[in-house]
Protein backbone atom coordinates (compact mmCIF):
# COMPACT_ATOMS: atom_id res chain seq x y z
CA UNK A 1 0.00 0.00 0.00
CA UNK A 2 3.09 2.41 0.62
CA UNK A 3 4.20 3.42 -2.35
CA UNK A 4 8.33 4.69 -2.92
CA UNK A 5 7.76 8.28 -2.62
CA UNK A 6 5.92 7.61 0.71
CA UNK A 7 9.12 5.78 2.36
CA UNK A 8 11.50 8.76 0.83
CA UNK A 9 8.88 10.97 3.15
CA UNK A 10 8.42 9.11 5.99
CA UNK A 11 12.65 8.85 6.10
CA UNK A 12 12.32 12.65 5.87
CA UNK A 13 9.68 13.12 9.12
CA UNK A 14 11.67 10.37 10.95
CA UNK A 15 15.50 12.40 10.58
CA UNK A 16 13.29 15.73 11.39
CA UNK A 17 11.62 14.24 14.89
CA UNK A 18 15.43 13.13 15.47
CA UNK A 19 16.84 16.33 15.26
CA UNK A 20 14.43 17.86 16.99
CA UNK A 21 14.52 15.62 19.62
CA UNK A 22 18.34 16.58 19.83
CA UNK A 23 18.32 20.01 19.96
CA UNK A 24 19.94 21.37 23.10
CA UNK A 25 17.46 23.23 25.69
CA UNK A 26 17.54 26.68 24.84
CA UNK A 27 16.68 26.21 21.06
CA UNK A 28 14.17 23.80 21.57
CA UNK A 29 12.49 26.18 24.33
CA UNK A 30 12.52 28.67 21.27
CA UNK A 31 11.10 26.41 18.82
CA UNK A 32 8.03 25.62 21.44
CA UNK A 33 7.43 29.16 22.12
CA UNK A 34 7.49 30.03 18.45
CA UNK A 35 5.09 27.27 17.77
CA UNK A 36 3.14 27.75 20.57
CA UNK A 37 2.70 31.09 19.17
CA UNK A 38 -0.19 30.27 17.02
CA UNK A 39 -2.39 29.59 19.37
CA UNK A 40 -2.03 33.35 21.10
CA UNK A 41 -5.24 34.40 19.17
CA UNK A 42 -7.17 31.82 20.65
CA UNK A 43 -5.72 32.73 24.44
CA UNK A 44 -7.11 36.13 23.52
CA UNK A 45 -10.41 34.84 22.34
CA UNK A 46 -10.22 32.83 25.57
CA UNK A 47 -9.34 35.77 27.90
CA UNK A 48 -11.56 38.46 26.14
CA UNK A 49 -14.59 35.62 26.73
CA UNK A 50 -13.23 35.49 30.42
CA UNK A 51 -13.63 39.01 30.93
CA UNK A 52 -17.19 39.49 29.48
CA UNK A 53 -18.30 36.86 31.13
CA UNK A 54 -17.38 38.39 34.53
CA UNK A 55 -18.15 41.90 33.34
CA UNK A 56 -21.80 40.34 32.47
CA UNK A 57 -21.90 38.75 36.18
CA UNK A 58 -20.57 41.77 37.96
CA UNK A 59 -23.71 43.74 35.84
CA UNK A 60 -26.56 40.91 37.61
CA UNK A 61 -24.80 41.55 41.30
CA UNK A 62 -27.54 43.70 42.85
CA UNK A 63 -26.83 47.16 44.12
CA UNK A 64 -27.34 46.61 47.87
CA UNK A 65 -24.60 43.42 48.00
CA UNK A 66 -22.43 46.09 46.01
CA UNK A 67 -22.92 48.59 48.94
CA UNK A 68 -22.67 45.83 51.22
CA UNK A 69 -18.76 45.19 49.97
CA UNK A 70 -18.38 48.62 49.15
CA UNK A 71 -18.40 48.80 53.38
CA UNK A 72 -16.49 46.27 54.28
CA UNK A 73 -13.77 46.97 51.67
CA UNK A 74 -14.04 50.39 53.40
CA UNK A 75 -13.91 48.65 56.86
CA UNK A 76 -10.57 46.56 55.62
CA UNK A 77 -8.62 49.64 54.09
CA UNK A 78 -8.83 50.77 57.41
CA UNK A 79 -7.47 48.17 59.04
CA UNK A 80 -4.75 47.28 56.63
CA UNK A 81 -3.56 51.48 56.93
CA UNK A 82 -3.63 50.89 60.72
CA UNK A 83 -1.57 47.99 60.24
CA UNK A 84 1.01 49.59 57.12
CA UNK A 85 1.82 52.45 59.73
CA UNK A 86 2.81 50.02 62.50
CA UNK A 87 4.60 48.13 59.60
CA UNK A 88 6.48 51.06 58.58
CA UNK A 89 7.58 51.65 62.44
CA UNK A 90 8.76 48.35 62.66
CA UNK A 91 10.76 48.47 59.58
CA UNK A 92 12.27 51.67 60.54
CA UNK A 93 13.14 49.94 64.11
CA UNK A 94 14.67 46.30 62.21
CA UNK A 95 16.51 48.54 59.69
CA UNK A 96 18.06 50.19 62.74
CA UNK A 97 19.02 47.33 64.44
CA UNK A 98 19.93 45.48 61.20
CA UNK A 99 22.65 48.45 60.89
CA UNK A 100 23.75 48.35 64.30
CA UNK A 101 24.93 44.77 64.12
CA UNK A 102 26.23 44.95 60.09
CA UNK A 103 23.16 42.87 58.39
CA UNK A 104 22.64 43.19 55.30
CA UNK A 105 19.23 45.43 54.66
CA UNK A 106 16.55 43.00 53.42
CA UNK A 107 14.60 44.07 49.96
CA UNK A 108 11.41 44.32 49.68
CA UNK A 109 10.08 41.90 47.23
CA UNK A 110 9.08 43.59 43.43
CA UNK A 111 6.37 41.10 41.89
CA UNK A 112 3.99 41.40 38.81
CA UNK A 113 0.57 39.99 38.30
CA UNK A 114 0.39 37.55 35.76
CA UNK A 115 -2.82 35.39 34.06
CA UNK A 116 -2.18 31.81 34.13
CA UNK A 117 -3.76 31.55 30.28
CA UNK A 118 -2.85 27.54 29.51
CA UNK A 119 -1.71 24.18 31.36
CA UNK A 120 0.79 21.40 30.45
CA UNK A 121 -2.29 19.16 28.08
CA UNK A 122 0.07 16.11 28.80
CA UNK A 123 -0.76 14.37 32.36
CA UNK A 124 3.17 13.54 33.02
CA UNK A 125 3.63 17.00 33.96
CA UNK A 126 2.90 19.78 35.94
CA UNK A 127 3.47 23.16 34.56
CA UNK A 128 1.06 26.12 32.95
CA UNK A 129 1.79 29.31 30.68
CA UNK A 130 1.27 32.86 31.90
CA UNK A 131 0.60 36.10 29.76
CA UNK A 132 4.02 37.75 30.94
CA UNK A 133 6.92 37.86 28.84
CA UNK A 134 10.40 38.84 28.16
CA UNK A 135 9.02 42.39 27.43
CA UNK A 136 7.91 42.58 31.09
CA UNK A 137 11.16 41.86 32.10
CA UNK A 138 10.99 38.07 33.11
CA UNK A 139 13.93 35.51 32.93
CA UNK A 140 14.18 31.94 33.19
CA UNK A 141 14.66 30.85 37.08
CA UNK A 142 12.19 33.66 38.79
CA UNK A 143 9.89 32.57 41.78
CA UNK A 144 6.00 32.11 40.69
CA UNK A 145 3.68 32.51 44.06
CA UNK A 146 0.49 33.22 45.00
CA UNK A 147 -0.56 34.54 47.93
CA UNK A 148 -0.72 31.51 49.94
CA UNK A 149 2.23 30.46 49.27
CA UNK A 150 5.26 29.20 46.66
CA UNK A 151 3.47 27.90 43.15
CA UNK A 152 6.94 27.33 40.96
CA UNK A 153 9.16 28.61 38.88
CA UNK A 154 9.44 30.31 35.66
CA UNK A 155 10.82 27.82 33.18
CA UNK A 156 11.50 29.50 29.54
CA UNK A 157 10.66 33.10 28.58
CA UNK A 158 8.94 34.26 24.92
CA UNK A 159 8.46 38.20 24.11
CA UNK A 160 4.73 38.12 25.82
CA UNK A 161 4.21 34.78 27.66
CA UNK A 162 6.02 32.36 29.73
CA UNK A 163 6.44 28.45 30.72
CA UNK A 164 6.01 28.04 34.64
CA UNK A 165 7.17 24.81 36.34
CA UNK A 166 4.75 24.14 39.27
CA UNK A 167 5.72 22.19 42.59
CA UNK A 168 5.17 18.81 42.29
CA UNK A 169 6.49 18.45 38.58
CA UNK A 170 9.90 16.34 38.75
CA UNK A 171 11.72 19.31 37.29
CA UNK A 172 11.44 21.39 40.10
CA UNK A 173 13.25 20.58 43.33
CA UNK A 174 12.96 22.82 46.13
CA UNK A 175 15.26 23.30 49.52
CA UNK A 176 12.71 23.71 52.26
CA UNK A 177 12.70 24.09 56.01
CA UNK A 178 10.63 23.26 58.77
CA UNK A 179 9.58 26.07 60.61
CA UNK A 180 10.26 24.82 64.96
CA UNK A 181 8.59 27.96 66.96
CA UNK A 182 10.70 29.05 69.64
CA UNK A 183 13.90 27.38 67.79
CA UNK A 184 16.85 28.60 65.69
CA UNK A 185 18.03 25.56 63.46
CA UNK A 186 15.40 24.41 61.45
CA UNK A 187 15.02 20.85 59.80
CA UNK A 188 15.77 21.12 55.88
CA UNK A 189 14.71 19.11 53.30
CA UNK A 190 14.00 18.64 49.29
CA UNK A 191 10.61 18.95 47.62
CA UNK A 192 10.13 16.45 45.36
CA UNK A 193 7.93 14.98 43.06
CA UNK A 194 4.13 14.18 43.77
CA UNK A 195 4.20 10.21 44.97
CA UNK A 196 0.16 10.43 45.66
CA UNK A 197 -3.29 9.69 44.05
CA UNK A 198 -3.27 12.58 41.16
CA UNK A 199 -6.68 13.45 43.29
CA UNK A 200 -4.62 14.65 46.00
CA UNK A 201 -3.22 17.44 43.82
CA UNK A 202 -2.31 19.13 47.07
CA UNK A 203 -0.06 17.09 48.56
CA UNK A 204 3.87 16.68 48.16
CA UNK A 205 6.64 15.31 49.44
CA UNK A 206 9.53 16.92 51.75
CA UNK A 207 12.07 14.33 51.43
CA UNK A 208 16.18 13.97 52.54
CA UNK A 209 14.93 14.84 56.08
CA UNK A 210 17.26 13.42 58.91
CA UNK A 211 16.68 9.76 60.19
CA UNK A 212 16.25 11.31 63.66
CA UNK A 213 13.68 13.93 62.29
CA UNK A 214 11.44 15.57 64.92
CA UNK A 215 9.06 17.42 62.37
CA UNK A 216 5.23 17.23 63.35
CA UNK A 217 2.35 17.21 61.90
CA UNK A 218 1.31 21.04 61.19
CA UNK A 219 4.55 22.27 61.06
CA UNK A 220 4.88 25.18 58.67
CA UNK A 221 7.22 24.21 55.45
CA UNK A 222 8.68 27.38 53.75
CA UNK A 223 11.86 27.83 50.93
CA UNK A 224 14.95 27.85 52.39
CA UNK A 225 17.23 30.58 50.59
CA UNK A 226 19.64 28.36 49.34
CA UNK A 227 20.14 27.62 45.97
CA UNK A 228 19.56 30.95 44.52
CA UNK A 229 16.57 30.72 42.96
CA UNK A 230 14.09 30.72 45.68
CA UNK A 231 14.16 33.35 48.72
CA UNK A 232 14.19 32.69 51.82
CA UNK A 233 10.89 32.26 53.84
CA UNK A 234 7.86 32.44 51.15
CA UNK A 235 5.27 29.44 52.54
CA UNK A 236 5.66 26.03 51.24
CA UNK A 237 2.25 24.66 52.96
CA UNK A 238 2.10 22.60 56.19
CA UNK A 239 3.40 19.06 57.18
CA UNK A 240 0.55 16.40 57.03
CA UNK A 241 2.27 13.16 58.23
CA UNK A 242 5.72 11.11 58.00
CA UNK A 243 7.60 7.96 57.57
CA UNK A 244 10.83 6.76 57.64
CA UNK A 245 12.97 5.79 54.44
CA UNK A 246 15.95 4.26 53.70
CA UNK A 247 15.97 1.51 56.88
CA UNK A 248 15.45 4.79 59.32
CA UNK A 249 18.56 6.70 57.84
CA UNK A 250 16.49 8.98 56.34
CA UNK A 251 12.81 10.61 57.13
CA UNK A 252 10.00 11.69 54.31
CA UNK A 253 7.48 14.20 55.08
CA UNK A 254 3.98 14.63 52.93
CA UNK A 255 3.13 18.10 53.40
CA UNK A 256 -0.09 20.16 52.06
CA UNK A 257 0.89 23.08 49.85
CA UNK A 258 -0.48 26.21 50.60
CA UNK A 259 -1.12 27.28 46.93
CA UNK A 260 -4.31 25.54 45.37
CA UNK A 261 -2.30 24.54 42.11
CA UNK A 262 -5.69 23.26 40.31
CA UNK A 263 -7.16 26.44 40.15
CA UNK A 264 -4.37 28.88 39.34
CA UNK A 265 -5.71 31.55 37.78
CA UNK A 266 -3.65 34.65 38.87
CA UNK A 267 0.07 34.28 39.99
CA UNK A 268 2.37 36.50 41.08
CA UNK A 269 6.22 36.58 39.53
CA UNK A 270 8.96 38.05 41.86
CA UNK A 271 11.11 40.16 39.71
CA UNK A 272 15.15 40.20 40.40
CA UNK B 1 -4.92 14.05 -1.13
CA UNK B 2 -8.14 15.89 -0.45
CA UNK B 3 -7.35 19.04 0.73
CA UNK B 4 -10.47 20.26 2.52
CA UNK B 5 -11.00 16.99 5.01
CA UNK B 6 -7.41 17.29 5.82
CA UNK B 7 -7.96 21.00 6.74
CA UNK B 8 -10.82 20.04 8.62
CA UNK B 9 -8.76 17.32 10.60
CA UNK B 10 -5.85 19.66 11.29
CA UNK B 11 -8.27 22.91 12.34
CA UNK B 12 -9.83 19.93 14.80
CA UNK B 13 -6.34 18.99 16.09
CA UNK B 14 -5.12 22.56 16.46
CA UNK B 15 -8.65 23.48 18.62
CA UNK B 16 -8.34 20.01 20.40
CA UNK B 17 -4.65 20.75 21.29
CA UNK B 18 -5.95 24.49 22.85
CA UNK B 19 -8.73 22.93 24.69
CA UNK B 20 -6.91 20.01 25.74
CA UNK B 21 -4.86 23.39 27.48
CA UNK B 22 -7.20 25.47 28.80
CA UNK B 23 -9.99 23.55 29.95
CA UNK B 24 -8.82 21.39 33.25
CA UNK B 25 -12.29 19.78 33.78
CA UNK B 26 -11.32 16.42 33.37
CA UNK B 27 -8.26 17.01 34.81
CA UNK B 28 -9.62 18.16 37.88
CA UNK B 29 -12.42 16.11 37.91
CA UNK B 30 -10.29 12.79 36.89
CA UNK B 31 -6.72 13.55 37.63
CA UNK B 32 -5.96 13.11 33.74
CA UNK B 33 -6.14 15.31 30.93
CA UNK B 34 -8.12 13.45 27.83
CA UNK B 35 -5.79 13.60 24.53
CA UNK B 36 -7.85 13.38 21.96
CA UNK B 37 -5.36 13.60 18.91
CA UNK B 38 -5.28 9.41 18.81
CA UNK B 39 -9.31 9.42 18.00
CA UNK B 40 -8.31 12.00 15.41
CA UNK B 41 -5.64 9.72 13.99
CA UNK B 42 -7.69 6.81 13.51
CA UNK B 43 -10.31 8.85 11.73
CA UNK B 44 -7.45 10.21 9.31
CA UNK B 45 -6.08 6.69 8.54
CA UNK B 46 -9.05 4.98 8.20
CA UNK B 47 -10.75 7.94 6.09
CA UNK B 48 -7.89 10.15 4.12
CA UNK B 49 -4.66 8.99 3.00
CA UNK B 50 -0.94 9.05 3.77
CA UNK B 51 -0.10 12.59 3.30
CA UNK B 52 -2.86 13.28 5.66
CA UNK B 53 -1.27 10.69 8.17
CA UNK B 54 1.79 12.58 8.26
CA UNK B 55 0.66 16.34 8.21
CA UNK B 56 -1.32 15.23 11.50
CA UNK B 57 0.83 13.47 13.14
CA UNK B 58 3.55 16.35 12.29
CA UNK B 59 1.33 19.46 13.21
CA UNK B 60 -0.54 17.75 15.95
CA UNK B 61 2.37 16.02 17.77
CA UNK B 62 4.28 19.75 18.16
CA UNK B 63 1.07 21.70 18.36
CA UNK B 64 0.82 19.43 21.83
CA UNK B 65 4.26 19.75 22.47
CA UNK B 66 4.61 23.16 22.13
CA UNK B 67 2.03 23.75 25.45
CA UNK B 68 3.83 20.70 26.89
CA UNK B 69 7.09 20.51 29.00
CA UNK B 70 7.55 17.65 26.54
CA UNK B 71 10.79 17.71 24.00
CA UNK B 72 9.70 19.09 20.43
CA UNK B 73 8.53 16.47 18.73
CA UNK B 74 8.16 13.33 21.39
CA UNK B 75 4.55 13.47 20.48
CA UNK B 76 5.19 13.10 16.89
CA UNK B 77 6.60 9.25 16.18
CA UNK B 78 4.23 7.46 18.24
CA UNK B 79 1.46 9.49 16.58
CA UNK B 80 2.64 8.67 13.15
CA UNK B 81 3.29 4.96 13.76
CA UNK B 82 -0.24 4.87 14.71
CA UNK B 83 -1.59 6.37 12.21
CA UNK B 84 0.53 4.02 9.50
CA UNK B 85 -0.32 1.13 11.83
CA UNK B 86 -3.79 1.80 10.67
CA UNK B 87 -3.42 2.67 7.55
CA UNK B 88 -1.62 -0.28 6.44
CA UNK B 89 -4.80 -2.49 7.76
CA UNK B 90 -7.51 -0.01 6.75
CA UNK B 91 -9.42 -2.97 4.48
CA UNK B 92 -9.69 -5.45 6.77
CA UNK B 93 -11.27 -2.89 9.37
CA UNK B 94 -14.74 -2.37 9.40
CA UNK B 95 -14.88 1.26 9.60
CA UNK B 96 -18.75 2.02 9.69
CA UNK B 97 -19.35 -0.29 12.69
CA UNK B 98 -18.76 1.70 15.96
CA UNK B 99 -17.63 -1.28 17.96
CA UNK B 100 -14.58 -1.08 15.65
CA UNK B 101 -14.37 2.85 15.95
CA UNK B 102 -14.57 2.11 19.88
CA UNK B 103 -12.16 -0.77 19.82
CA UNK B 104 -9.41 0.91 17.60
CA UNK B 105 -9.90 4.35 19.67
CA UNK B 106 -9.26 2.62 22.77
CA UNK B 107 -6.07 1.02 21.57
CA UNK B 108 -4.83 4.16 19.70
CA UNK B 109 -5.75 6.60 23.32
CA UNK B 110 -3.34 3.30 25.06
CA UNK B 111 -0.80 3.15 22.42
CA UNK B 112 0.12 6.85 22.45
CA UNK B 113 0.87 7.99 25.98
CA UNK B 114 3.05 4.37 25.88
CA UNK B 115 5.07 5.53 23.21
CA UNK B 116 6.06 9.20 24.39
CA UNK B 117 6.79 8.27 27.70
CA UNK B 118 9.42 5.34 25.47
CA UNK B 119 10.58 8.33 23.70
CA UNK B 120 10.77 10.94 26.66
CA UNK B 121 12.60 7.88 28.90
CA UNK B 122 14.97 7.17 26.28
CA UNK B 123 15.85 10.92 26.09
CA UNK B 124 17.10 10.72 29.65
CA UNK B 125 13.99 13.04 31.19
CA UNK B 126 11.88 11.81 34.23
CA UNK B 127 8.05 12.25 34.08
CA UNK B 128 5.77 12.47 36.37
CA UNK B 129 5.04 8.16 37.03
CA UNK B 130 3.47 6.39 39.92
CA UNK B 131 0.90 3.90 40.12
CA UNK B 132 -1.64 7.16 39.88
CA UNK B 133 -0.31 6.91 36.44
CA UNK B 134 -1.96 3.57 35.66
CA UNK B 135 -5.05 5.07 36.25
CA UNK B 136 -4.60 8.27 34.16
CA UNK B 137 -3.88 5.67 30.96
CA UNK B 138 -6.84 4.53 31.58
CA UNK B 139 -8.91 7.41 31.51
CA UNK B 140 -6.74 8.28 28.59
CA UNK B 141 -7.79 5.22 27.12
CA UNK B 142 -11.36 5.27 27.72
CA UNK B 143 -11.59 9.03 27.11
CA UNK B 144 -10.27 8.28 23.27
CA UNK B 145 -12.50 5.32 22.78
CA UNK B 146 -15.64 7.56 23.95
CA UNK B 147 -14.29 10.60 21.42
CA UNK B 148 -13.84 8.37 18.41
CA UNK B 149 -17.42 7.41 17.22
CA UNK B 150 -18.09 11.22 17.81
CA UNK B 151 -15.49 11.86 15.30
CA UNK B 152 -16.41 9.57 13.02
CA UNK B 153 -20.01 10.81 12.87
CA UNK B 154 -19.26 14.69 13.00
CA UNK B 155 -16.50 14.30 10.09
CA UNK B 156 -18.37 12.03 8.45
CA UNK B 157 -21.44 14.87 8.37
CA UNK B 158 -18.75 17.76 7.42
CA UNK B 159 -17.68 15.98 4.61
CA UNK B 160 -21.24 14.91 3.47
CA UNK B 161 -22.16 18.43 3.76
CA UNK B 162 -18.86 20.16 1.92
CA UNK B 163 -18.16 17.39 -0.65
CA UNK B 164 -19.65 17.61 -4.17
CA UNK B 165 -22.24 14.75 -3.55
CA UNK B 166 -22.57 12.78 -6.78
CA UNK B 167 -26.23 12.81 -8.32
CA UNK B 168 -27.94 9.01 -7.94
CA UNK B 169 -29.63 8.18 -11.03
CA UNK B 170 -32.31 5.51 -10.65
CA UNK B 171 -32.81 2.63 -12.62
CA UNK B 172 -36.69 4.15 -14.10
CA UNK B 173 -37.29 5.28 -17.46
CA UNK B 174 -39.98 6.89 -18.29
CA UNK B 175 -39.82 4.96 -22.23
CA UNK B 176 -39.46 1.24 -20.39
CA UNK B 177 -42.69 1.90 -18.46
CA UNK B 178 -44.65 -1.07 -18.61
CA UNK B 179 -48.29 -0.13 -19.29
CA UNK B 180 -50.79 -2.88 -17.85
CA UNK B 181 -54.37 -3.45 -19.47
CA UNK B 182 -55.59 -3.29 -22.55
CA UNK B 183 -54.77 -0.34 -24.53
Amino acid sequence: MLKKAHYIILGFVVLLVLALLQLPGGSASKLKLAIGGLFLPLFGLSNSTHQWLGQTRESLVPRRELLRQLDQLRRDNETLKLRLAQDAQFENENARLRSQVAWARQTRWRLKLARVIARDPASWWRSVEIDLGARDGLRPNLAVLTSDGLVGRVQSVGQSRSQVILLGDPNLRVAAKVVSPGRTNSETGIITVISTAPQEEGMIDLALLSGASTVVPGQSVVTWGEGGVFPADIAIGTIVDKQARDYGLATEARVKLAAHLGALEEVWVMLP
Amino acid sequence: MKWRPTMLVLAAAFVAVFLESSCGFFRNLLGAQIDVLPALMVYTALTLGFTSIVLLAVCGGLWFDSLSLNPPGASVLPLLLLGLLIYRSRDLLLRELVFAQVVLGAAAGAAQPLGTLFILLNKGQAPLLGWFSLWQWLVMAAGCAAVTPLFFQLFDRLRRALEYQPVTQTSFRTDREIKRGRA
